[in-house]
């Protein structure tokens, strides 16, 4: 596989940037860790370049014979504002509530 | 405690004497279930009270149902309306579904006792029971071990006889393995059969929902009330549903069992070999044909499912954010800043590790090389069994290479954990019907499981082989509660 010199470049920052993208942020000590088993996993794994798939299609459902679902896009009863908002953390005026996103000027 | 639960026969039988509304037979379970589960901890959140009122208005629905009043846990990511639905994560607390999923309806109408709530890996990420945000559930055979996992407090329910019969779902072996470790049968459908609606998605393409039970005459009740066409579930097949039940109490003369090597390591445990061994012994007096097969890639299962399964589940766990439902860390003042302390306070570390893995394989630069690279191993997975399944009808196999492991063995080892599940995950990448059914104790006096595979909707074939197996052995009469120690 042409990309074989990667395998082994699971860093800290690198698993700190993975981190972020997953909006997660890692304390130092779990950072080692993840890096460490990550690093272990993603060896294991690398054993996939073996595999000819030279020619070989990528599964994208496991029954051939699938096709594509379709409906009438038919205005149907929504879910009840009351019932949809019943789980949120925070709510107001019938709206789910969250920090402030934009900045002050 | 008196086994009521061997069978659902056997338990309407108990039912009928009674002579009672299911109420209050409904509070009886519920107090059994308390006792029993003191030890066992099969049940991560249940709500007695719930499950009285929904027997209140099975009393007041008729006498109509095949399921009448027959008692069904649920694993704990499957939604069950007003119930507390939190897949074993804190990051889902507090979490009650304002609909059912559709399996539940489908048992609600054949008037099941739906008992939520029962204990699994942290969104089914696991094979132990041990990444539940609540504890783990212990296995009944040896109260030290593990159950199995993800569906390990399903399992464990219908082995210490808490329930008939139970739901699991199954993305790479969690209703098989857990039912092999605990001595009980549980069948994971074709890719498709079973409507995944409100089954909290873990790996989209890989899970399904499936029963456990204690024998395989439930088993195939329970699968031919669940299955179906379900337009809320798009990958769900819209097929006619066979009377699974009967392909009950048939012969097996001439039915031909392919063997294949790759699934027989040197390194197995050897109380796991001599009961598949004794299993095929069996299946060949019963007049079934055994063959030897292939399956090459095999190997490369483990690491396929280790790319494809933490990058759907990254996906789909990108939701928990803190807004709509569930758990809100309360320390960030900014929106992202909520996001990120949310998921890392929410999150278990099984959890957050799969979605490292998944956000990694799928980042830009790497996508080709491991997400697609793993879609095309796939392909090769499936056109393995294709191509066996045209030389048998079935594929006989050990479930799980070692029986229930001690509470604790293998935490720290992310790697040895993913590996117990080296013999169930070819049939979810492939998408076909397995099932495991006991055959026997292994060393420790834990329970040994063979799984049997098909190809795609012949469900039929393994119900029929694991009965005849099953009517010829006493296996599945083995029951954990009749053992004096643990």
């Amino acid at each position: 596989m042409e990309h074989a010199d990667k395998k082994t470049a699971i860093t800290e920052d690198l698993v700190r940037y993975v981190a972020r993208l997953a909006r997660l942020s890692l304390k130092e000590e779990d950072l080692v860790k993840f890096r460490g088993q990550l690093s272990q996993i993603l060896e294991y794994i690398a054993q996939l370049g073996e595999v000819d798939t030279e020619g070989t299609l990528p599964t994208t459902h496991v029954l051939t014979s699938m096709k594509n679902v379709f409906r009438e896009d038919e205005p149907a009863e929504p879910l009840p504002t009351e019932e949809a908002l019943s789980n949120a953390p925070a709510r107001k005026d019938g709206f789910f509530k969250v920090p402030k996103i934009i900045e002050d000027a | 405690m008196e086994d009521i639960s061997s069978s659902i026969s056997d338990f309407k039988r108990w039912l009928e004497e009674r002579k009672e509304p299911l109420a209050d037979t409904a509070r009886a379970l519920t107090d059994r279930i308390a006792v029993i589960d003191k030890k066992i901890k099969a049940f991560a959140c249940l709500d007695s009270k719930n499950v009285i009122k929904r027997a209140q208005n099975l009393d007041k629905a008729g006498r109509r149902g095949l399921l009448r009043g027959v008692p069904i846990a649920i694993k704990n990511n499957i939604c069950i309306k007003g119930e507390l639905t939190t897949c074993a994560s804190h990051v889902l607390e507090g979490f009650r579904p304002p609909y059912n999923a559709t399996v539940i309806e489908k048992l609600e109408k054949e008037k099941a006792l739906i008992i939520g709530g029962a204990n699994m890996d942290e969104f089914a990420f696991g094979s132990s029971c041990e990444t539940s945000y609540y504890g783990p559930t212990h296995n009944p055979w040896d109260t030290g071990r593990i159950p199995g996992g993800s569906s390990g407090g399903s399992a464990a329910a219908v082995a210490a006889g808490e329930v008939v019969a139970a739901l699991g779902s199954d993305t790479g072996g969690s209703i098989r393995q857990p039912a092999s470790m605990c001595g009980v049968v549980g069948l994971k459908p074709t890719y498709g059969r079973v409507s995944r609606y409100g089954l909290i998605a873990f790996a989209s393409s890989l899970d399904q929902i499936g029963p456990i039970t204690r024998n395989v005459s439930d088993c195939a009740s329970i699968l031919e009330v669940i299955s179906g066409y379900d337009e809320k579930d798009s990958t769900s097949v819209n097929r006619s549903v066979p009377r699974y039940t009967e392909s009950l109490n048939k012969d097996i003369k001439g039915l031909t069992i392919g063997i294949p090597s790759e699934y027989f390591p040197p390194g197995i445990d050897a109380g796991v070999k001599s009961r598949i061994d004794g299993a095929i012994d069996v299946f060949k007096k019963l007049g079934a044909r055994t063959t030897r097969i292939s399956l090459p890639h095999t190997k490369y299962a483990v690491s396929c499912y280790y790319i494809i399964a933490p990058a759907e589940a990254s996906s789909n766990l990108a939701r928990y954010d803190g807004v709509h439902y569930g758990y809100r860390s309360g320390k960030a003042v900014s929106l992202i800043e909520m996001y990120i302390a949310t998921r890392n306070e929410g999150f278990g570390e099984e959890a957050k590790r799969r979605i490292l893995l998944g956000t990694y394989s799928l980042s830009s630069g790497y996508y080709e090389e491991y997400y697609l690279k793993a879609q095309k191993v796939r392909t090769k997975i499936s056109d393995d069994f294709r191509e066996a399944f045209k030389s048998c009808d079935c594929i006989l196999t050990p479930t799980s290479p070692t029986t229930a492991f001690k509470i604790g063995e293998r935490t720290d080892d992310p790697l040895k954990m993913y590996l117990s599940d080296i013999f169930t995950i070819p049939a979810n990448l492939a998408g076909l019907p397995a099932v495991s059914i006991p055959c026997g104790m292994g060393e420790n006096d834990l329970p040994v499981g063979l799984q049997l595979m098909a190809s795609p909707f012949n469900e039929e074939t393994l119900i029929k082989a694991a009965h005849a197996f099953e009517r010829a052995t006493d296996h599945h009469k083995m029951f954990s509660g009749q053992k004096k120690s643990g």
